[in-house]
């Protein structure tokens, strides 16, 4: 169990860091939107209509190495696997 | 009187009295827009609006003479992060609830310079932002399109008339969060309107 959630830890972050960097790296907050401009020839006016999509930002990478650490410390309340037996029957 | 002689005399009382446009800023395109930029040292905030109203009487002979008043509903506020969008319409900062209209009253035009079919000119009308109206005189600039109507709106014969206008308003002059929170909220907006409008040919 113990080297379950530390795995899992590390799963984690690299995740959320490979979903964060396949997104743009996106440096500011998480966005769920995305601005989308188009030009009206007859006026010259750049439009503006927003586009569902979501691009993590600096707040999702926290909340994943947040979530990653609550797994790594979570893994300290579980002892080793016990090997006393099989030494015994050797 | 003969017919020959009254229809030049007609033609001209009908010139000189030609009555100003009244231009419709309802936007069937859905490009009509406003752009405001919050740039703090912890945060840079950009968003726009899009549900636009008003008209403006435009005379093309007599720019100088413009009036007219632009309303934005407070609710088509719009930042792409949800929760910073939650929080721009929260009583906290411009309550759209208690105060959805962001309107700006034009009364008079200075400095008026018309080249062509473009004039720019300094607008000095009422604007109300969170309840609060304070006068205010902003540079325009105004693109009068004749019979382009058509070209955007088929079926539809008359005029456009585009207006740009950019300028800078303090939160704390409208009561938002005076003296609070200006290091990830800046205290000055940066404002850019872009929207055109329509006459129909009656």
């Amino acid at each position: 169990m113990k080297r379950i959630l530390k795995i899992l830890a590390l799963l984690v972050i690299l995740a959320a860091v490979a979903t964060w960097l396949a997104t743009g790296a996106n440096r500011a907050w998480t966005k769920t939107s995305v601005q989308v401009k188009t030009l009206d020839e007859i006026t010259g006016i750049e439009g503006i209509t927003y586009q569902k999509k979501f691009l993590p930002g600096v707040d999702f990478l926290a909340a994943a190495f947040g979530g990653s650490a609550v797994l790594f410390g979570a893994s300290f309340f579980f002892r080793k696997p016990n090997n006393k037996s099989n030494q015994t029957t050797n | 009187m003969k017919l020959a002689h009254i229809i030049p005399f007609l033609s001209l009382t009908t010139a000189v009295y030609a009555a100003p446009l009244s231009f419709d800023f309802k936007d069937p395109k859905g490009v009509n827009n406003a752009i405001f930029k919050l740039d703090a040292p912890l945060e840079s905030i950009n968003g726009s609006a899009s549900s636009i109203t008003g008209t403006v009487s435009f005379d093309p002979d007599s720019p100088a003479a413009t009036t007219g008043k632009i309303v934005v509903a407070a609710e088509s506020l719009t930042v792409p992060n949800p929760m910073q969008k939650e929080h721009l319409h929260s009583a906290n900062w411009l309550d759209v609830a208690k105060y959805p209209e962001i309107s700006f009253e034009v009364k008079s035009l200075a400095n008026v310079k018309t080249d062509a079919n473009a004039t720019t000119a300094d607008a000095t009308g009422t604007f109300t932002l969170h309840g609060v109206s304070k006068e205010l005189t902003v540079p325009i600039k105004l693109t009068y399109l004749k019979d382009k109507l058509s070209a955007r709106v088929p079926n539809l014969k008359g005029d456009l008339l585009v207006i740009r206008a950019s300028f800078t308003i303090n939160r704390e002059d409208f009561d938002i969060q005076k003296g609070q929170y200006e290091d990830k909220v800046s205290p000055t907006i940066d404002l850019s309107l872009s929207i055109a409008g329509a006459a129909v040919a009656k």
